[in-house]
């Protein structure tokens, strides 16, 4: 197929295959998910689940992707499935206009093959991660503030976010993305990680940040990988 | 005495001692030791990694260490 030309021989037809099978719900449709939304219908995954209950405000535009001035105050999970429509129309979406909370959680990730955490709060995050243990799905999970970002990826029999935010029993500060704000290339690279994870562990190959976490602090410019167990 | 370094992230960035990059302690200090020294609250940090390996509050900073401390990121 040209459309997917380029990908080859990084990938196998085999693999591209697999990438066209594969169903990936991606939550949190903000920086993160913008960038991850894009490279994922791009390289060719089949089925796309799609979640966000916000819509854009002027101040998503120095940093999301998906944010034009036009949609401000329109829904983002409307906007990243008319992206992906408009980039790859063999794509399948399903998109939701809503928050994860633990009456959708489990309903959103079921039938997927793997999560992709794009969120903004860490209690969502725990949500997430508990609803792709009960699916056994990985989860590969993002994030920023400033210019510092990081990435993980979690399989259901890995102990998670726990091993970054603390015990579950410990309250549960805001990050300090609060305080320091997202630049614009922030996102994008760490994004562009998550999606690089997302399509390893569904070509299962290559080498993945389980109990691993990549720490990336582009105003030091400090790439570390810190052993979690 | 020990001699560490120390390297902070984003909020933390504040607390960076002025005395240079390394830092010096006494011996058997711990990680909740040289967070108290730095005036740093263990509420603010989530993550200490020592030498690229995540440690516990009682870990005792050994000479010549490299110490991250590293704060709850989770915006998206």
């Amino acid at each position: 197929m040209e459309r997917y030309s380029r990908n080859l021989n990084t990938l196998s037809q085999d693999e591209q295959v697999i990438l066209s099978k594969s169903r990936v719900a991606v939550i949190g449709l903000g920086g993160l998910g913008g960038g991850v939304v894009e490279m994922l219908a791009r390289i060719g995954v089949g089925a796309l689940v799609l979640m966000d209950g916000d819509s854009f405000e002027t101040s998503n535009l120095n940093r999301q992707i998906l944010a034009t001035e036009a949609l401000v105050g329109h829904s983002k999970a409307g906007a990243a499935r008319d992206r992906v429509g408009a980039v790859n129309r063999t794509v399948q979406v399903t998109a939701f206009h809503d928050f994860l909370d633990g009456q959708n959680a489990d309903a959103t990730v079921k039938g997927c093959d793997l999560a992709i955490d794009c969120l903004d709060s860490i209690e969502a995050r725990f949500l997430l991660e508990d609803a792709c243990r009960r699916a056994e799905i990985p989860l590969v999970s993002g994030a920023i503030a400033g210019t510092l970002g990081q990435v993980i990826t979690i399989f259901p029999q890995d102990p998670g976010l726990t091993l970054i935010y603390g015990d579950r029993s410990s309250p549960r500060a805001d990050g300090v993305e609060k305080e320091m704000g997202n630049l614009s290339y922030t996102p994008m690279l760490v994004a562009a990680i998550e999606t690089s994870e997302a399509v390893k562990v569904l070509l299962n190959r290559g080498e993945l940040l389980r109990n691993r976490l990549l720490i990336v602090d582009l105003m030091a410019l400090s790439f570390d990988i810190v052993q979690l167990t | 005495m020990i001699e560490i370094e120390i390297r902070l992230f984003a909020t933390l960035v504040k607390y960076r001692p002025k005395e240079s990059d390394t830092f010096k302690l006494p011996d058997r200090t711990t990680i909740a030791g040289l967070l108290s020294k730095l005036n740093i609250a263990e509420k603010e940090v989530k993550l200490i990694f020592v030498n690229g390996k995540k440690q516990p509050m009682e870990y005792e900073v050994q000479n010549r260490d490299r110490v991250g401390i590293f704060p709850p990121v989770g915006g998206g």
